[in-house]
């Protein structure tokens, strides 16, 4: 809590409180009648990537996994807390999580490309929320969300063949790709590099990156130097609890915790 | 680690080399476990194999038939005594005297009403429908002389298919030393010829052999695994997509799950049962038609279709419904768009063996009556039919001789259609995967 309060506040001298996309407050995470996540508190800043690290299963993914309520999927997860995109709750009865999910989209740690074509991997989105307006339009979508993951070189010959046939790297790319064309505010990532070579994690971290201005992005990795490398705001997790929350560089060079001193010099996790 | 690579290599440890007892003893597990499975898979092919041998060697000769030819005169004081030409009253005319005429050309020398009649009998009773045909066809024919192959009778054909033993006392073969000389005497003269058993594939069931075909039962199962189709399909898919994808796991769905799977177990004859109490008794659904065979046979394929459907929603990887859910697809975009899709070639082949299986199926249809002697050839779901396995089982019942390759014939003609629905499973499955 501490931390939290701290980085609110050293926050508020640069940043107003509206630009706070994603706000949770006291979430508790529980499946069945254990806890997965204990009152974590934290807020999501416009326009910049926010990186949540920590040792496996200490619930990260749970936690990215109720910005959007994906976790209403599993029966026996039981979400309670505040947690607000643009002010509202999201919990709120009246809320619909698909209409929500469509303004919080998601990118996956395994590539999970649709076993269609590239075309229509992309165009997915846009028809299912009926936002193309024609024929044309679609195939302006489509090439735009193509170009805006870096991967439309690569494939606009290509376009009808399917999306499973692609390099790992390119199917998170298409991924990606798959999840901008629904014009979302917020991308929330689950460790996408994780099953990534080197070279496409760099190439993915780099469009991460010239993502910023359009797309909120919080994003988990066990990788501590992609999170000093990408991210502006970092989030340290311990056994189902928020440790310390503060700019990125802040974090790697001069934690407050020491529980986060000793995470990121290797000794926990 | 450059010395090593460079130096002489040091002896192989003992335990290493082939000859090794450790190793010997487990070659020797090898080659003997591998014995046993070939000599069980040996023994397993050759009873499928004489099982095959006996029924082909014993239906091919249904496939084909004795004909008598006949110098028949379509003698217009028999057929048309007014002259009047009306097609209708070429119905019902008694044609036998053109068959006894012609007849009696070849054997002048037989006479009085017994031998005539034993003559007349080496022809088929058919051949006078086929005379009859012939005329209504072509009118014209009246008044003159044509070579008719008509069928030969039921012991003619036996005997011409040397499956009457001619050592036999006299008193116990079907024919006399008489008749089989007047056969002999047809043969010789170029009165008998071998053709395909065309009947056995255009007619219905009969009592004489020669003419009972297997198409009556052909289109009763095929009417019946339609009706079986149209219901069990949709039912147990959409039953299989509910119960994967969209119920709550509690109690009531673990309770139908475990139904379901002892439905499977149910023997058909239960099935059967219930067809007959509530679609005959309660609904009064015409009986012995395809339309209730096809609802019992629904009933018995509903388990099969809704496991093999579950079975693949569930191979489908939950990464697919991720990535659809991830993207605001709504649940039931989702399971459409997506799941159904790729799970179709699994609930297909599932439903394409339970189809199989129903089409082999006799007991349930016995008890709604489809047992019965039918001669007509069903044309729509509420004819009165039988099956190809029903058809089997009342010739395999008949004593007369004639119907016992008539019974190996329609075994082999249920084999076909099993072996190609089981090809059709495969190649539909290969089809839809091969997309991606
Ligand atoms: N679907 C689930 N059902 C039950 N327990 C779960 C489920 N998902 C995660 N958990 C538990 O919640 C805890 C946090 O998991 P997770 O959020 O996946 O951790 P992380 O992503 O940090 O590795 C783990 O102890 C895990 O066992
Ligand atoms: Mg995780």
């Amino acid at each position: 809590m501490d931390a939290l309060t701290d980085t609110y506040m050293t926050d508020t001298t640069q940043e107003k409180p509206a630009d706070m996309i994603m706000t949770a407050r006291n979430v508790d995470v529980f499946y069945g009648k254990k806890q997965a996540i204990n009152n974590v508190s934290l807020d999501i800043p416009k326009g910049s990537i926010t990186a949540l690290i920590g040792p496996s299963g200490c619930g990260k993914s749970t936690f990215l996994r109720c910005l959007n309520r994906m976790n209403d999927r599993i029966d026996i997860c039981k979400v309670s807390g505040d947690i607000r995109y643009a002010g509202q709750d999201i919990y709120a009865p009246k809320v619909d999580p698909v209409a929500l999910r469509a303004r919080i989209g998601m990118v996956f740690q395994k590539p999970n490309p649709f076993p269609k074509s590239i075309f229509e991997n992309v165009a997915y989105g846009p028809k299912i929320h009926g936002l193309a307006t024609s024929k044309s339009d679609m195939a302006d979508r489509v090439e735009t969300a193509l170009k805006q993951a870096g991967l439309f070189d690569e494939v606009s010959d290509r376009l009808d063949e399917p999306g499973t046939s692609l390099s790992g790297g390119q199917q998170q790319r298409l991924c990606i790709a798959r999840a901008i064309a629904v014009q979302p505010d917020v991308i929330l990532m689950d460790e996408p590099c994780s099953a990534l070579d080197p070279i496409a994690t760099a190439v993915v971290e780099e469009l991460m990156d010239s993502m910023r201005d359009d797309y909120t992005i919080a994003i988990v990795t066990h990788s501590m130097q992609q999170a000093a490398r990408i991210s502006q705001k970092t989030a340290f997790f311990h056994l189902g609890e928020l440790i310390e929350y503060g700019d990125t560089t802040q974090i790697f060079t001069n934690p407050k915790e020491t529980r986060t001193q000793s995470y990121i010099s290797g000794r926990i996790g | 680690m450059t010395d090593l690579i460079t130096s002489e290599p040091a002896a192989m440890p003992a335990d290493w080399t082939v000859r090794s007892p450790h190793r010997i003893k487990r070659a020797r597990a090898e080659t003997r476990f591998r014995l046993y499975g070939i000599v069980a898979i040996g023994i397993a092919v050759a009873f499928l194999a004489s099982m095959l041998l006996t029924i082909f060697i014993g239906g091919a000769g249904a496939f084909t038939t004795s004909k008598i030819g006949l110098d028949v005169t379509f003698n217009e004081q028999v057929i048309d005594p007014s002259g009047a030409r009306d097609p209708a009253s070429f119905r019902g005319v008694n044609y036998r005297p053109l068959i006894t005429g012609a007849l009696a050309e070849v054997f002048p020398d037989v006479e009085g009403r017994q031998d005539t009649r034993a003559l007349y009998k080496l022809i088929s009773t058919g051949a006078v429908y086929q005379l009859e045909n012939m005329v209504t066809e072509n009118p014209d024919i009246i008044g003159t002389t044509q070579r008719v192959w008509v069928s030969a009778g039921t012991d003619t054909n036996l005997y011409l298919a040397g499956k009457i033993d001619p050592d036999m006392p006299q008193e116990l073969r079907q024919l006399t030393e008489r008749e089989t000389g007047w056969i002999e005497t047809l043969k010789s003269a170029g009165h008998v010829k071998t053709d395909i058993n065309t009947s056995f594939f255009t007619n219905g069931d009969s009592r004489e052999p020669e003419q009972a075909g297997i198409l009556g039962a052909l289109m009763g199962s095929f009417f019946s695994l339609i009706v079986c189709f149209v219901i069990a399909f949709p039912l147990g898919v959409l039953t299989a997509v509910y119960l994967e994808e969209f119920a709550r796991k509690n109690r009531l769905t673990d309770f139908i799950e475990v139904n379901i799977n002892n439905l499977a177990a149910v023997p058909s004859i239960v099935f059967g049962l219930l067809g007959l109490a509530i679609f005959l008794n309660v609904f009064n659904l015409p009986r012995s038609t395809p339309l209730v065979g096809g609802m019992v046979l629904a009933l018995m394929t509903l388990p099969t279709i809704i496991i093999a459907s579950r079975a693949a929603l569930r191979a489908v990887p939950p990464s697919v419904r991720e990535a659809a859910y991830g993207l605001g697809a709504s649940k039931v975009q989702t399971t459409f768009h997506h799941t159904v899709p790729l799970a179709m070639p699994g609930m297909l082949t599932g439903t394409i063996i339970g189809m199989a299986q129903a089409l082999g199926e006799t007991a349930p249809l016995l008890m709604i009556g489809m047992v019965a002697f039918i001669v007509d050839v069903p044309t729509s779901v509420v004819d009165t039919a039988t099956s190809l396995p029903v058809q089997i089982f009342l010739w395999a019942d008949n004593p007369e001789i004639g119907f016992r390759e008539m019974t190996s014939a329609a075994i082999i003609v249920l084999l076909i259609f099993l072996v190609l629905m089981n090809l059709l499973a495969v190649i539909l499955r290969k089809k839809l995967e091969r997309r991606w």
